[in-house]
């Protein structure tokens, strides 16, 4: 038994070094472009390591961009089992960092226990906002939420644009002619705690909380099941008697609140104030599409998505690296990433016939042990009568 | 203890070649990063730091004396700021932020560097009210070579229309477009400045059809700023409506109706910083680029016959510009 | 301040930029129509866009010729498309992110590829406007739809084409089965994966041909990230036009029209912030929907990749 329990378990082991594999996979793929560009493979791919966990800072740096991910992909785990695609994290987590900046504003000398946990609430709040909206007209007005979330991003943007060049921003820009669009500087006292004498901050931390906390809200509340049951089968769950177009609104709101807080802790953990470049990846990092690949690397459990984001996170810290190391075009590094994302979502065929294979071994085990009981039954039986 | 010695030896060694590599910063090789918001040949910005630096290298006797590394497509803030915080801690003499959205990102992290010295741009914060010393900051007095190609569009329009195309109304474009409509309404009270901010930085089609928008509305002049305008100089072309540019020479893509480019020489300030930091000033100045230092010009397109009238009329702008009897803004 | 939009100038002009800028989201529009209506979401249409492209730009480039150059973005299209298709049917790969893998793939292969073979912002000299005789003569509207370039024309004959192939042809009778019922299908003999195959891989190709429309005929030039967007607008489209060519279109246009039309609000100077001009067709899409209350039902298999029993 105990032989099988390890077997089994080492073959979960592999199941989750399967996304591992395919990065090295990709990599190799990779590593004959960086020979195209005159390059090194290996002393790149060094960097790349040494960028993402070759040092305690390097360790530090892949949390932090490795936070808003998980933010954003545990709220993606959310959207995904209540049967909603949102692909809007982009605007949630704008309007998110803008709420809570907004909030920072306003009180510049409140204390800060009271001023920073307000902010994050405002902005977890904007982006429920930012994602309830796409979730009420899908479940009233059957506007599908890929179309409007897509929609938001833009409107979101462009909202931010005209804050951060008009009533946000910093007074000091006003006297001047460029007018950089940036909002002052937050009080140094709202500054999230360090965790080290690093860059890490007390929001990775609460990134993971928050895993844990949508997991027990998916798996051990009701609420959860509801939303789970909508996402498995909207006909059942209304058969069931579950208010399906509330929980589907419900669920992008959710899924829009982290998104939202993500940008919250961006602006408190990281940047300290809210920007624009004109677009949203200047300040979200693209963590709204990243954390969609984080969420499903991680199995769209919100659990998995912890390891899934780390594992995103130093990916984008260490090919940043290696450009800077090895001097290869930028845009080298967006391709890896894009085959990354693409070879570790083929491994799926060989995950579910591993999962299958296991199930039946699991099946097989148990008619098995069915059968020995019986025998061992019989047998006392038989020796009852004797 | 033989083998021990053999040992030690190799250390040693090893130890002197390695710190030979990594001799940096006194060793007399002058090293610079630069970090850019987008690709160092957009015809627009980021290429003007590039071409900058390249000019400095020449001038400086070439890469055995002056090094210099770049990374560009920066448009992540916290990937630029980690590229800003690596090339730090790698010891570089000078790393440059060529984007006025780094300059929350640099704030955090110059201090942590009091040796490095930075610069920011573009801007006029070098952030030494704040306690930071090490931070230069420059920018381009843009809004001088627009009021330039503002005279110009002024005389050259029949129409009396003029478009601008533009990205989002902050920053360099704003200086530009300002200094562009004051321009033209100096030249020619008539005429009629239209502007589209387009929301974008990269959208290139939607530049192109605000072109088209503008030439529907009569425009025969057009102006535009930031990389996505490629577009817009497109339709200009097939439309033979004239184009004023800046930030890069943009003739290339349209040499019969480029009419004149403000070209942006970053080299002067970059060669000033140099001098500075050698001197052991490491920041808390701020440089700007005007037509009176030549780090801006404007560059005729020659293969455009432009009015001698206009361009006599344009020259003298640019000299009362220098001189201070014009004053734009 | 409203009269001021209404005057025949600005309408023709709405009208004329509204038709150029629907082309690329028709094409790509429709080549992702074709794959939804079989059950296969791709995301990655931006990343095809792309690709197809600089393929098409860097071909005119060197060869001058303006056909090779349409003919190697559809096949550079339909290759990625065809990739698409082998990780999302036979490796059954969660269709959203391959497809964001694709995506990103594209944007940087893309821009290497420009900065190596190209190194600068180039131009060409792409398809030509063509006054269609007779028909551009025709007063005022005339111009505006019959004095286009060609792949503008294209994008507009395509429409009924792929409506006829999906709605009257054994074909599209075919594609519609694997996406509402893909087992049933199997049952009737229907090769799901083939059929899969084929709409995936013509997507592509399509997602190619609107991205030759950009830098081939509309923009002739190419730049890093050149779509900016556009693909994910075009998918989004598709959910607009529920699933139908026809709706496609007339998505395609009313988001097309409204930008037209914020452009205009910003030329002619009317009072109201260029954010907010800017946000309009995205604001209008959206309510525009709302409005009409479509009780169009997706495909019953999209995203659901097809396992064969037994």
């Amino acid at each position: 038994m105990k032989q099988r329990l390890q077997l089994y378990f080492s073959s979960q082991v592999i199941d989750a070094l399967l996304p591992v594999f395919a990065t090295l996979a990709a990599l190799l793929v990779g590593a004959f472009m960086l020979l195209a560009l005159g390059a090194n493979p290996l002393v790149a791919y060094g960097a790349l390591l040494q960028g993402a966990f070759g040092s305690v800072n390097a360790i530090a740096d892949t949390l932090v961009r490795a936070t808003p991910l998980l933010f954003v992909g545990v709220g993606i785990c959310i959207a995904f089992r209540g049967g909603v695609t949102n692909i809007g994290g982009e605007g949630q987590f704008v309007v998110g960092a803008l709420c809570a900046t907004l909030v920072g504003l306003s009180f510049p000398d409140g204390p800060a226990l009271l001023v920073v946990p307000l902010a994050l609430l405002a902005g977890a709040l904007g982006g429920a906002l930012w994602g309830g909206i796409p979730g009420l007209l899908k479940a009233h007005f059957n506007v599908n939420e890929i179309l409007s979330t897509i929609m938001m991003n833009q409107i979101a943007v462009q909202g931010m644009n005209f804050l951060l060049i008009g009533p946000l921003i910093d007074p000091v820009q006003l006297q001047r002619a460029s007018r950089i669009p940036q909002t002052a500087r937050l009080s140094a006292a709202f500054d999230l705690p360090r965790l080290v004498p690093t860059r890490l901050h007390l929001g990775t931390l609460i990134a993971v909380v928050m895993a844990v906390l949508v997991y027990v809200l998916l798996w051990r509340t009701t609420l959860g099941y509801r939303i789970r049951a909508v996402g498995l089968n909207r006909d059942a769950a209304r058969y069931a008697g579950i208010n399906v177009p509330r929980h589907i609104a419900l669920a992008l709101a959710l899924s829009g609140a982290l998104a939202g807080l993500a940008g919250a802790i961006q602006v408190f953990g990281v940047n300290f104030r809210m920007f624009t470049d004109g677009s949203a990846t200047g300040f979200t990092g693209s963590a709204g599409f990243h954390g969609i690949v984080a969420a499903l690397f991680g199995q769209l459990h919100p659990l998995g998505t912890i390891p899934a984001a780390f594992f995103f996170g130093g990916l984008l810290v260490g090919a940043n690296r290696m450009q800077r190391a090895v001097q290869v075009p930028a845009a080298l590094i967006v391709t890896l990433n894009g085959l990354v994302v693409v070879f570790v979502v083929s491994t799926e065929l060989w995950r579910q016939q591993r999962a299958r294979r296991r199930m039946a071994e699991q099946a097989a085990e148990q008619l098995v042990q069915h059968d020995a009981a019986a025998t061992v039954a019989a047998s006392a039986a038989q020796e009852g009568r004797v | 203890m033989r083998k021990m010695m053999q040992v030690f030896g190799v250390l040693v060694v090893l130890a002197l070649v390695l710190s030979a590599c990594g001799g940096g910063g006194g060793g007399g090789k002058f090293r610079v990063a630069i970090v850019t918001p987008s690709a160092r040949n957009d015809l627009a910005f980021s290429q003007s730091i590039y071409d900058a630096i390249v000019k400095v290298q020449t001038a400086k006797g070439g890469p055995d004396k002056f090094e210099f590394v770049i990374s560009e497509s920066m448009f992540v803030v916290d990937d630029a700021g980690a590229a800003i915080r690596d090339y730090a801690s790698q010891g570089y003499d000078l790393v440059i932020a060529h984007g006025s959205q780094y300059g929350g990102v640099l704030q955090e992290i110059a201090p942590d560097f009091p040796k490095v010295s930075f610069a920011w741009g573009t801007t006029v914060d070098t952030f030494a009210e704040k306690g930071i010393k090490n931070v230069f900051a420059y920018e381009a007095r843009s809004e001088q070579g627009g009021y330039v190609n503002g005279v110009m569009a002024g005389k050259l329009t029949k129409s009396n229309v003029v478009g601008v195309v533009g990205p989002i109304e902050t920053g360099d474009a704003k200086l530009y477009v300002d200094g562009f409509i004051a321009g033209v309404k100096a030249s020619n009270p008539n005429a009629r400045v239209t502007v589209n901010w387009i929301g974008s930085f990269s959208d290139v089609a939607l530049a192109s059809e605000a072109a088209q928008t503008h030439i529907g509305a009569g425009a025969d002049v057009m102006a535009g700023t930031a990389q996505m305008v490629v577009g817009a100089i497109g339709v200009a072309k097939d439309n033979n409506v004239l184009w004023l540019g800046t930030q890069a020479n943009q003739t290339s893509l349209a040499p019969n109706i480029v009419v004149a480019n403000q070209i942006y020489d970053w080299s002067g300030v970059i060669l000033e910083m140099i001098d500075l930091i050698n001197k052991g000033t490491l920041g808390g100045k701020a440089f700007e680029i005007t037509l009176a230092n030549k780090g801006l010009y404007i560059e005729y397109n020659s293969a455009y016959s432009l009015p001698a009238d206009v361009r006599k009329l344009a020259d003298d702008t640019a000299q009362g510009i220098i001189s201070g009897a014009i004053s734009v803004k | 301040m409203i009269g001021e939009l209404l005057t025949l100038q600005v309408l023709l002009g709405i009208l004329t930029s509204g038709i150029r800028l629907a082309t690329p989201y028709l094409y790509a529009g429709i080549g992702e129509t074709f794959g939804q209506r079989s059950g296969v979401l791709n995301l990655g249409v931006e990343g095809q866009m792309l690709i197809g492209a600089f393929a098409a730009f860097y071909t005119v480039r060197q060869t001058g010729n303006l056909w090779l150059g349409l003919l190697v973005a559809i096949l550079v299209g339909a290759l990625m498309g065809l990739a698409m298709a082998f990780v999302s049917i036979t490796l059954r790969a969660k269709q959203g992110i391959s497809g964001i893998g694709f995506f990103l793939f594209g944007l940087g292969l893309s821009d290497l590829l420009f900065q190596k073979m190209l190194g600068t912002v180039q131009t060409v000299s792409g398809f030509r406007p063509i006054p269609l005789p007779v028909l551009s003569d025709i007063p005022l509207l005339g111009q505006v739809f019959f004095n286009q370039n060609l792949l503008v024309y294209g994008a507009y004959v395509l429409v009924p084409i792929a409506s006829f192939v999906l709605n009257q042809t054994t074909f599209g009778l075919k594609i519609r089965a694997v996406g509402e019922n893909p087992e049933a299908a199997d049952s009737l003999g229907v090769n799901v994966s083939r059929i899969r195959y084929i709409t995936v891989t013509l997507g592509g190709a399509f997602s190619g041909l609107a991205g030759s429309s950009l830098s081939i005929a509309l923009l002739n030039v190419f730049q890093q990230n050149l779509t900016s967007g556009l693909g994910f607008i075009a998918v989004a489209l598709v959910y607009f036009g529920g699933w139908r060519p026809w709706g496609v279109l007339a998505g395609a246009l009313l988001f097309s029209m409204v930008n037209a039309l914020q452009l205009w609000v910003q030329v002619l100077g009317l009072p109201i912030p260029s954010e907010f001009a800017v946000m309009m067709p995205y604001v209008l899409t959206i309510v525009a929907l709302v409005v009409a209350v479509q009780r169009v039902r997706p495909p019953t298999a999209l995203t659901k990749p097809f396992v064969r029993e037994g």
